[in-house]
């Protein structure tokens, strides 16, 4: 299988603190990938490298067949980026976040038009082209969110807890959109504090202080830890004394 | 002590808060659950006497929110959803400040907070911005408990926090519970609403339901068929194919399924996903939990929802 990901040994160091711990770890073509880890383990600091927005400090990384410290313009190309935080700009149309978006993300001007008239056309959203994002129902604004973070088609994207906070039924919605995607053959890398979330990715990672402690399908986690589902899973691995974080 | 009545709210022409009524007993842990833009922060704020409402009153043990403001600050602690204390002061200022202001001492409410306050006072001499996000969590609830107070409003203490942190914030909340501290706590996590005695479900500033976890999930009106198979994908997008199927949402490794009457089998399910050449097939009834709920009074209130979207974008 493709490796749209390959994690060879990287290691961040922040003066003495170790952020990453020699991770080692692939992510296929397609594949919904889960990154899971509590707070403070190092997730962040792993996406940012990943996305090419941060050196690691030694070791090999490709991301899309690109090379993370030579071609690093060329990785942020073949990514997509959305998290719940930051997405849309509120203040501007439907039409003009597509605009804005795919000239971000290097579509050419003559496609964009097409582009923007193909994605509205799929999302059923032509009558609101020329609403603000502000206005829109949260399910819309998710919706038109993550297609324009792979309206490029990018071989990844990556979503940094892309449901928090959202109501149940959108959050729901929302993963028919990434089960979708991964269909088309893009690859999905997410992170989430919802565990039952963790349960519809193929594989999932769990990262504690810097380093990934396990990385299997859920099923072969539940029964590596004995567990009834991954919040167990992830309450035996995260679970330990706050004071040895330090 | 907490009353409620009829509160409404409105932020230009986004009515957040619609003639809301609760009341939440002495020493009960009450949550308050629904996900962004529900009106859970509104809510918090009217009864911390930060916010006036437009119209209704509310008591905070005895007291009127809007006539007696100063007396509630006195015997009520809040936390505010985002993290609210000072960064460049160390754990032990910030906790010697938030005393000194309610004019009593660390020593004196000592007791009350040690459980909490001992899992970071290794840390006392760090600045409270260099805490991790659970720390940070427990000195901030160590903070709104330091003068004693009677009722303890907490919003979205939990969001954002891994797993692993909330149910150890949970349990803290449980042991002030037995200190006999009446507790409103906010959550957009469903399955927190279990933690609680009661729960009052908000969705557009209106509550759909209030009562115990177990009384409200009683009264789903109808029956859940949990399903699995290999393929997960395809499994939803069957099952919402199936002739009766009224809905079908992925729950962890299983898919809910409920029919357009109770009358589907689960077997009938099995035999139906067969024929469409689903492998490792397992279907049965389940009990309802909170999320179910919520996902079925949502979707009964969804047409609302969208118009409302529309409204607000005219103008």
């Amino acid at each position: 299988m493709e490796k749209i990901i390959e994690v060879n040994d990287m290691v961040k160091q922040f003066g003495s603190f170790i952020a990453n711990d020699h991770l080692t770890f692939d992510v296929y073509k397609g594949e919904i990938f889960g990154f899971l880890g509590a707070n403070g383990a190092g997730k962040t600091t792993a996406i940012r490298i990943l996305c090419g927005l941060s050196a690691p400090t030694s070791g090999d990384v490709k991301v899309a067949g690109f090379d993370i410290y030579r071609e690093t313009e060329k990785v942020k190309k073949n990514i997509g980026y959305m998290s719940q935080k930051f997405s849309l700009y509120e203040d501007l149309t439907v039409s003009e976040n597509i605009r804005f978006y795919g000239g971000i993300y290097g579509i050419p001007k003559k496609e964009r038009k097409k582009k923007e008239t193909e994605l509205l056309q799929k999302l059923e959203m032509e009558e609101a082209r020329d609403k603000l994002i502000v206005g829109l129902p949260l399910g819309w604004k998710q919706k038109l969110a993550f297609s324009v973070a792979i309206l490029h088609q990018p071989k990844i994207v990556f979503l940094d807890e892309p449901t928090g906070g959202v109501d149940p039924i959108t959050r729901r919605r929302f993963w028919d959109l990434i089960y979708e995607a991964s269909a088309d053959g893009i690859t999905v890398f997410v992170t989430t504090h919802y565990m039952d979330e963790a349960e519809y990715c193929n594989r999932v990672s769990i990262m504690d202080e810097g380093k990934i402690e396990a990385l299997d399908t859920p099923a072969a986690l539940k029964q590596t830890y004995n567990s009834a589902n991954m919040d167990e899973v992830f309450i035996q691995i995260a679970r330990k004394p706050e004071a040895k974080k330090q | 002590m907490i009353k409620i009545n009829n509160i409404s709210k409105s932020y230009k022409a986004t009515q957040a808060l619609k003639e809301i009524s609760l009341e939440i007993q002495k020493g009960e842990l009450h949550g308050l659950i629904g996900p962004d833009g529900a009106g859970k922060t509104t809510l918090m704020r009217i009864l911390m006497t930060l916010l006036l409402p437009d119209s209704g009153n509310a008591q905070m043990g005895g007291l009127d929110v809007v006539k007696e403001y100063r007396k509630i600050r006195r015997k009520t602690g809040y936390m505010p959803g985002r993290f609210s204390l000072y960064q460049d002061l160390s754990v032990e200022e910030n906790l010697r400040f938030f005393a000194s202001v309610f004019g009593t001492t660390l020593e004196e409410n000592y007791d009350l907070i040690r459980e909490i306050y001992h899992q970071i006072e290794p840390f006392k001499k760090r600045r409270a911005g260099d805490l991790s996000g659970g720390m940070k969590q427990k000195l901030a609830l160590s903070c709104a408990l330091i003068h004693r107070p009677q009722i303890l409003i907490l919003d979205e203490p939990t969001t954002g926090v891994d797993a692993v942190s909330r149910q150890e914030f949970w349990e803290m909340l449980k042991k002030l519970q037995e200190k006999e501290i009446t507790i409103l706590v906010s959550t957009p996590y469903m399955d927190e609403a279990n933690l609680c005695d009661r729960v009052a479900l908000i969705q557009n500033g209106q509550l759909l339901e209030v009562d115990s976890p177990s009384n409200i999930t009683s009264r789903f009106p109808g029956k859940i068929i949990k399903v699995r198979s290999d393929n997960m994908h395809r499994l939803i997008a069957d099952l919402r194919r199936f002739k009766k199927a009224e809905s079908a949402f992925a729950f962890g490794q299983y898919v809910h399924f409920t029919g357009t009457d109770n009358k589907v089998e689960p077997s009938e399910l099995e035999i139906y996903l067969a024929g469409c050449n689903h492998e490792n097939i397992e279907a049965e009834y389940i009990e309802p939990d909170i999320e179910d709920v919520f996902m079925k009074l949502m979707s009964t209130d969804k047409e609302k929802v969208v118009g409302e979207g529309e409204r607000q974008e005219k103008e």
